[in-house]
């Protein structure tokens, strides 16, 4: 399994960018659960609609410590509503690929994010619609 | 894709999966790669040394097993031994009506998958529990005997966690009771003394790589007496009951790496016991929340299989790669499935702590110094992976 790894997860594994929590994080998402191997939880700070800063906590294998952090680096200082449209497919691409039985892992960092974006609006009590999107639909993050 | 970087300097301590080829289990395997070459059933004289060198390798194998050569069969892996104890068996006694077969919910695949199958073909399969420290009750078994019972096939060294099943006293049974019994032993060759011949056993399966000898080359012991049909049909090798020609090469190999494997075993069990015992002892006064999985006492010294808690084992195995340290995990991640290991689950794990084990398997060749640098490796990556970890406080 492991030597089906791409150079780009194996830098991301190894040199994981955005570890931590934020203690006054205006969105946070968890989604996956232990029993099955994989929990990311997903801490954004939001300013002005941009994503100031973005800090996450994986547990899971190679392959989702990977896609957290590449997912983290691609909605870092980006507005929100492009945060929002953020797709699994976009950091398999950007990780030059994962193997197939790890696709679930990209799944689970878009699913974070989504997540971590609608607690934000809750958190604001801000119009789900408007603050991230036409396009985004509440159900994407209910299979977390 | 990364490429292997063959320069790196590794520390092996996954002999559970597979070993290195011992130099003179190699050395004695060249002629016959090279110049003996003749097919055992032929006529010529290079047919003769290569039929005489099977045969000399039958009486090797079965001195080292105290069983008669003639109960020694040659086959092409443990699995296909399993497939063959079990499935030819079962299918031959189901002619006398017994269509029930026993064994453990901790098994290897290979026999697991064959009771599947069997149940698919109509037999009914009891799966016996293990308890929490991995050992089997004879008494369990015993009380699953019934008359239709045709076989009963249990492990004799779990290969995930090491513990000693008490075989003996199962074989036993199954003897009184005119049930058949089979054991993969390939995790027991070479850890726990095996003379057959003191043993009430009817089957058992060895595998060659897991004993410094070549991937591809297996044994099935069948005592005499233990009514078996043939697994693969075609010429008439191994007394008709195992056609294709014979790995001559191969068996020779295995016949000296078995050898070796069987001699002063308490001897080298004892050496590769002070190096697991200190392995353990740092790796448990140094980091928290981690979990020995399975019997110590009852457990061939090879084996160390732990748990730690808040990380999982596909990303430790990734770290420990990165410092030259081959082992293995029976987290999901590392197998295709979403399962955690079966093993570790039958003996009562929760599937979050599965998920976080580390299984290092050592052999007589592993030193202190390489033993260091694994404390060393896995304290520095469990608290790399703790700290990333959103279930660790």
């Amino acid at each position: 399994m492991a030597m089906e790894y791409s150079e780009k997860v194996m830098e991301h594994f190894m040199n994981p960018k955005n570890v931590g929590e934020i203690k006054d994080a205006d969105g946070v998402g968890e989604v996956g659960n232990a029993k099955c191997g994989d929990i990311m939880k997903m801490y954004l700070k939001i300013e002005d609609g941009i994503i100031k800063d973005v800090k996450f906590k994986t547990f899971g294998c190679g392959s989702a410590i990977a896609t957290s952090s590449m997912a983290t680096e691609m909605i870092k200082n980006k507005p929100i509503k492009e945060a929002a449209k953020l797709t699994n497919k976009a950091v398999v691409e950007a990780l030059h690929g994962l193997p197939a039985v790890k696709i679930h892992c990209s799944v689970l960092a878009e699913q974070a994010i989504k997540k971590a974006l609608l607690n934000y609006c809750k958190k604001f009590n801000l119009n789900i619609k408007e603050t991230l999107g036409e396009n985004f639909k509440e159900e994407d993050c209910k299979t977390c | 894709m990364r490429g292997i970087n063959l320069k790196k300097k590794i520390i092996y301590v996954d002999n559970a999966a597979t070993t290195k080829i011992s130099d003179s289990c190699f050395n004695a395997m060249l002629p016959y790669l090279k110049t003996e070459y003749g097919n055992p059933s032929s006529i010529y004289s290079i047919a003769h040394t290569a039929k005489f060198a099977v045969e000399n390798a039958r009486e090797e194998i079965a001195d080292a097993l105290n069983a008669n050569p003639e109960e020694i069969y040659f086959t092409s892996c443990a699995t296909e031994s399993n497939n063959w104890a079990i499935k030819c068996a079962a299918n031959l006694l189901k002619k006398e009506g017994k269509t029930h077969i026993i064994t453990s919910n901790f098994e290897h695949p290979s026999v697991l998958n064959c009771c599947k199958s069997l149940e698919k073909e109509g037999f009914k399969v009891s799966y016996v529990p293990v308890n929490e420290e991995g050992l089997i009750n004879p008494k369990d078994v015993e009380k699953e005997i019934k008359k239709e019972t045709a076989l009963v096939s249990i492990m004799w060294v779990n290969n995930e966690i090491g513990t000693i099943q008490p075989i003996k006293k199962i074989a036993e049974i199954c003897n009184e009771k005119g049930v058949l019994f089979h054991t993969d032993a390939v995790q027991a060759v070479g850890h726990v003394n095996i003379s057959l011949k003191n043993e009430k056993i009817n089957m058992l399966s060895i595998s060659g790589h897991k004993i410094n000898a070549p991937k591809g080359v297996g044994i099935l012991y069948i005592k005499k007496g233990t009514k078996i049909k043939s697994f693969l049909n075609g010429g008439s090798q191994e007394k008709n009951l195992r056609a294709g020609t014979e790995n001559v090469a191969f068996i020779v190999g295995l016949s000296k790496a078995l050898t070796e494997k069987t001699q002063n075993i308490t001897q080298k069990e004892n050496k590769i016991k002070v190096l697991r015992d200190f392995l353990l002892n740092e790796l448990e006064k140094n980091i928290e929340k981690i979990r020995v999985n399975g019997s110590l006492e009852k457990r061939v010294a090879s084996n160390l299989n732990v748990s730690f808690e808040g990380i999982e084992g596909e990303s430790l195995l990734l770290l420990l790669d990165s410092c030259g340290i081959c082992a293995s995990s029976g987290s999901a991640c590392t197998s295709n499935s979403l399962n955690p290991s079966h093993v570790l689950l039958a003996i009562g794990l929760p599937a979050e702590i599965a998920h976080g084990s580390l299984r290092i398997s050592l052999n007589e060749n592993n030193t202190m110094e390489e033993i260091k640098e694994i404390v060393n490796a896995t304290i520095n990556s469990v608290n790399k992976l703790r700290k990333m970890s959103p279930i660790w406080n």
